[in-house]
């Protein structure tokens, strides 16, 4: 396969293959210069209809620091606020010789359409779809847990370490998704990442911030977060952003998912008192932006087993590597390994 | 002087042998297969050898969208009613969902007239049941029913009438008229931004849910409603095992309560939105594998009394977009009768005689058009209207969009092998299709 669409469709040695790649991309960027000639002459799109500064920035920096070419297309800015299809925007892409495109979209499915509509050759990356998948952010979030706590740790060893991770997986790993799981891409993403990787999610949320369906996916399903952290002790604890709109509903009343954040937080929210209730190893994580004092309180954010800020330098690594191995293969008989 | 018709070896609803005389608009004679010749003084005689066929009465839908007036860029009154015969149709009842809505004599007028001068099949023109279809008022149904369109059947039908208010009054008020009202059952608040069937594929592609209780909740208050006002109720497009299962329940109860599946609803699951195809967006949507086999049970049983195809021409353009951006609906009026027989037929569930029933006489008894001088739906019988369609059953076929006679190409069986072929059709003894190719009309060839 020439894209990445979904954490659905990789094998695990795939997955693997990625993660090691990011790790060497990673060393990179502790040089001086942290430019690398890898994709010169390679145009990067990044055609994004939502706003994500990070998530945009991020794959930016990951297309300049290989040397490609960047051009930002966002739909405020372009013909698409004036109605322009997304098949006419392909259309013009495709004609211009974007070699990748990094799509975000809040309509599931768009960069799927974008790679099987037959209207461009280019590779596609998803960058988050509706509530679908944000594969990018589910292989950050693995690169970070497997360079924390992967890899044989029974000499006692802590802390990243990205030698002694390389070729491992994520086997036995107890990680706890906490929130609206309903609306997350980063939730779906990671479900299926992790359980190839031989993790084992415990989803914690309120039932009605959980599918109709979830029942079939490959991990467990909590509606109460002391319990979990009890029961489960897991080794990542992974706090979703929450949205505000979920908190009023659509429409006139009764529409909400919660009664109100207060409740929220009681209920779901990792304060200092959980905190504490965590293996001593454990870390803590969050995609961003984070709502303070919402699903995440300052201590818990602020304190040393959080990983949130080096999830986003581990996010340029990541997307280094996906463009690296989408493009770079393609010169040689060697095929990208991402399929 | 109209062409006289000699079908011989016919199986009228795949029974007995027979040969047919069809002349001046009625089944002139019925005899055994070999006994019939074309009589002497008529000299424009054609002879159809039919062994082999299935002669059903035409097909009458109850839930077309002709698009026209406001979408002819999608399909006009004469392109869809054109593939109506092809399908062997030989009436529709044409949705209230036009620009503008049908909800005045005046549209239904218009609607009745435009299908007149086509000539391909009977229009019987729906009327909104309430302005706009904004769910208020009442649309002047007292005035669409004394309309020349002489309309019966009431829908709102793309939106529900889910004010209970309104869906009581509504339900009073075309009992003095014999008219009926057709649900659309989908409660707003529970669907809103709904996407597709809420299940497990919604929860793994991340496209917002459109939940069974949203359409069964508005089917179980309307059966009540119906029941207490003494109306009779239709139940559009009816897609989940839970809806069967109410319906039965009211049947049980005496309630005048009528039902209908679609084609689609009959053979497709809510799989086929994995790959985010619009062309598989539909309203409702499609379900899973358990309320496909309850709705084939429910129409074996008798429990719902029809299949109307909800056919719903869209543009390349409403389709060839995001998931979420498109438009629901599919076509349907030319696959309708080869997924009948492949789901229901084929499978041994029911006999061309049900086939009869499902798809001609109950949905021409549901909108009132099963008497008088246009009567549809009706036994193959001397005497009757020669509104016939000749089916070989042994023949299949491979859909493809862009040879149907639909002006749109969004068929969710594209590509796909259904058995069976109409053969001919036949409107009031006038042969509309004949070995499979239309025959033009009189106002196709002046036009």
């Amino acid at each position: 396969m020439k894209h990445l669409l979904s954490t659905a469709d990789l094998a695990r040695e795939d997955a693997i293959t990625i993660l090691d790649t990011a790790a060497q991309m990673a060393a990179t960027q502790s040089r001086e210069i942290k430019k690398l000639p890898t994709l010169r002459g390679r145009t990067v799109v990044n055609l994004f209809y939502e706003d994500s500064t990070r998530t945009r920035i991020s794959f930016e920096t990951a297309a300049k620091r290989l040397s490609a070419d960047v051009i930002n297309f966002s739909a405020k800015g372009s013909s698409v606020s004036k109605g322009e299809s997304l098949k006419d925007t392909a259309l013009t892409l495709a004609a211009m010789g974007a070699d990748a495109v990094v799509c975000r979209h809040q309509a599931s499915g768009a960069p799927h359409l974008l790679a099987h509509a037959g209207w461009l050759d280019s590779a596609v990356v998803n960058a988050g779809d509706g509530m679908h998948q944000h594969p990018t952010q589910a292989l950050l979030d693995a690169f970070t847990m497997r360079r924390h706590l992967g890899g044989d740790r029974t000499d006692g060893r802590v802390g990243p370490d990205d030698a002694l991770v390389r070729g491992a997986d994520l086997a036995g790993l107890r990680v706890a998704i906490v929130g609206d799981v309903l609306h997350s891409r980063v939730a779906r993403s990671n479900v299926h990442l992790l359980h190839t990787l031989g993790a084992h999610v415990t989803l914690v949320a309120p039932p009605t911030l959980l599918p109709v369906g979830v029942g079939t996916w490959p991990c467990d399903v909590s509606y109460h977060l002391d319990e979990t952290l009890r029961d489960v002790a897991p080794d990542v604890v992974m706090m979703l952003r929450v949205q505000r709109e979920r908190m009023s509903g659509s429409g006139t009343g009764g529409g909400a998912f919660f009664p109100n954040p207060l409740e929220y937080t009681r209920k779901y929210g990792l304060d200092a008192r959980r905190l504490a209730l965590l293996p001593p190893h454990s870390i803590v994580m969050h995609p961003g932006p984070m709502n303070r004092g919402l699903e995440i309180s300052a201590e818990a954010a602020d304190s040393p087993r959080a990983v949130i800020v080096e999830q986003v330098a581990n996010g340029v690594a990541i997307r280094m590597a996906v463009l690296y191995l989408l493009l770079a293969g393609d010169d040689s008989t060697e095929r990208a390994p991402i399929s | 002087m109209s062409t006289t018709y000699l079908v011989t070896g016919v199986a009228p609803l795949g029974g007995e042998q027979v040969d047919l005389l069809l002349q001046d608009g009625v089944i002139a004679q019925v005899a055994p297969a070999g006994t019939l010749t074309a009589p002497d003084d008529v000299t424009d005689v054609v002879t159809i050898d039919a062994a082999g066929l299935v002669a059903l009465p035409g097909l009458v839908d109850l839930h077309t969208h002709l698009r026209e007036p406001g979408r002819e860029d999608a399909e006009t009154i004469a392109s869809g009613t054109r593939a109506a015969a092809v399908g062997g149709f030989t009436a529709v009842h044409a949705m209230a969902n036009t620009t503008p809505v049908a909800d005045t004599a005046g549209v239904v007028e218009q609607v009745w007239r435009l299908g007149r001068d086509a000539g391909w099949v009977d229009v019987h023109p729906v009327g909104a049941v309430s302005v706009g279809l904004a769910g208020e008022q009442l649309a002047e149904l007292g005035a669409m029913a004394d309309s020349a369109a002489q309309v019966r059947v009431f829908s709102d039908d793309g939106k529900c009438v889910h004010d209970p208010i309104l869906m009581r009054r509504a339900l009073e008020y075309v009992k003095a008229f014999d008219g009926v009202v057709a649900q659309h059952a989908q409660e707003p608040r529970l669907t809103e931004g709904a996407q597709m069937n809420e299940g497990v594929v919604s929860a793994e592609i991340g496209l917002a849910g459109w939940p069974a209780v949203a359409e069964e909740a508005i089917i179980a208050r309307d059966v009540l409603l119906a029941e207490h006002v003494g109306s009779r109720l239709h139940v559009c497009h009816l897609s989940t095992a839970g809806s069967v299962e109410i319906v039965r329940w009211a049947k049980g109860r005496g309630i005048d309560v009528t039902a209908e599946v679609t084609p689609h609803h009959l053979i497709l699951t809510d799989e086929l939105a994995r790959d985010y195809d619009p062309t598989f967006k539909v309203n409702p949507p499609l379900r899973t594998a358990a309320d496909v086999e309850a709705v084939r049970a429910g129409l074996a049983d008798g429990t719902i009394d029809i299949v109307a195809t909800d056919h719903a021409p869209h543009t390349r353009e409403d389709k060839d977009c995001e998931w979420a951006a498109a438009a629901f609906g599919m076509t349907g009026l030319e696959t309708a009768l080869s997924v009948v027989q492949q789901t229901m037929v084929d499978t041994g569930r029911m006999s061309w005689a049900d086939v009869a029933r499902v798809m001609s006489s109950a949905p021409a008894r549901i909108g009132r058009v099963d008497v008088g001088p246009q009567a549809q739906g009706r036994p193959i019988a001397e005497g009757e209207p020669a509104n016939l369609v000749l089916v070989d059953p042994a023949a299949t076929r491979v859909v493809d969009g862009a040879q149907q006679a639909t002006a749109s190409g969004n068929t969710p069986f594209r590509g796909r092998e259904l058995p069976g072929r109409v053969v001919a059709t036949f409107l009031r003894g006038r042969a509309t299709v004949l070995d499979g190719a239309t025959v033009e009309t009189a106002a196709e060839v002046t036009a």
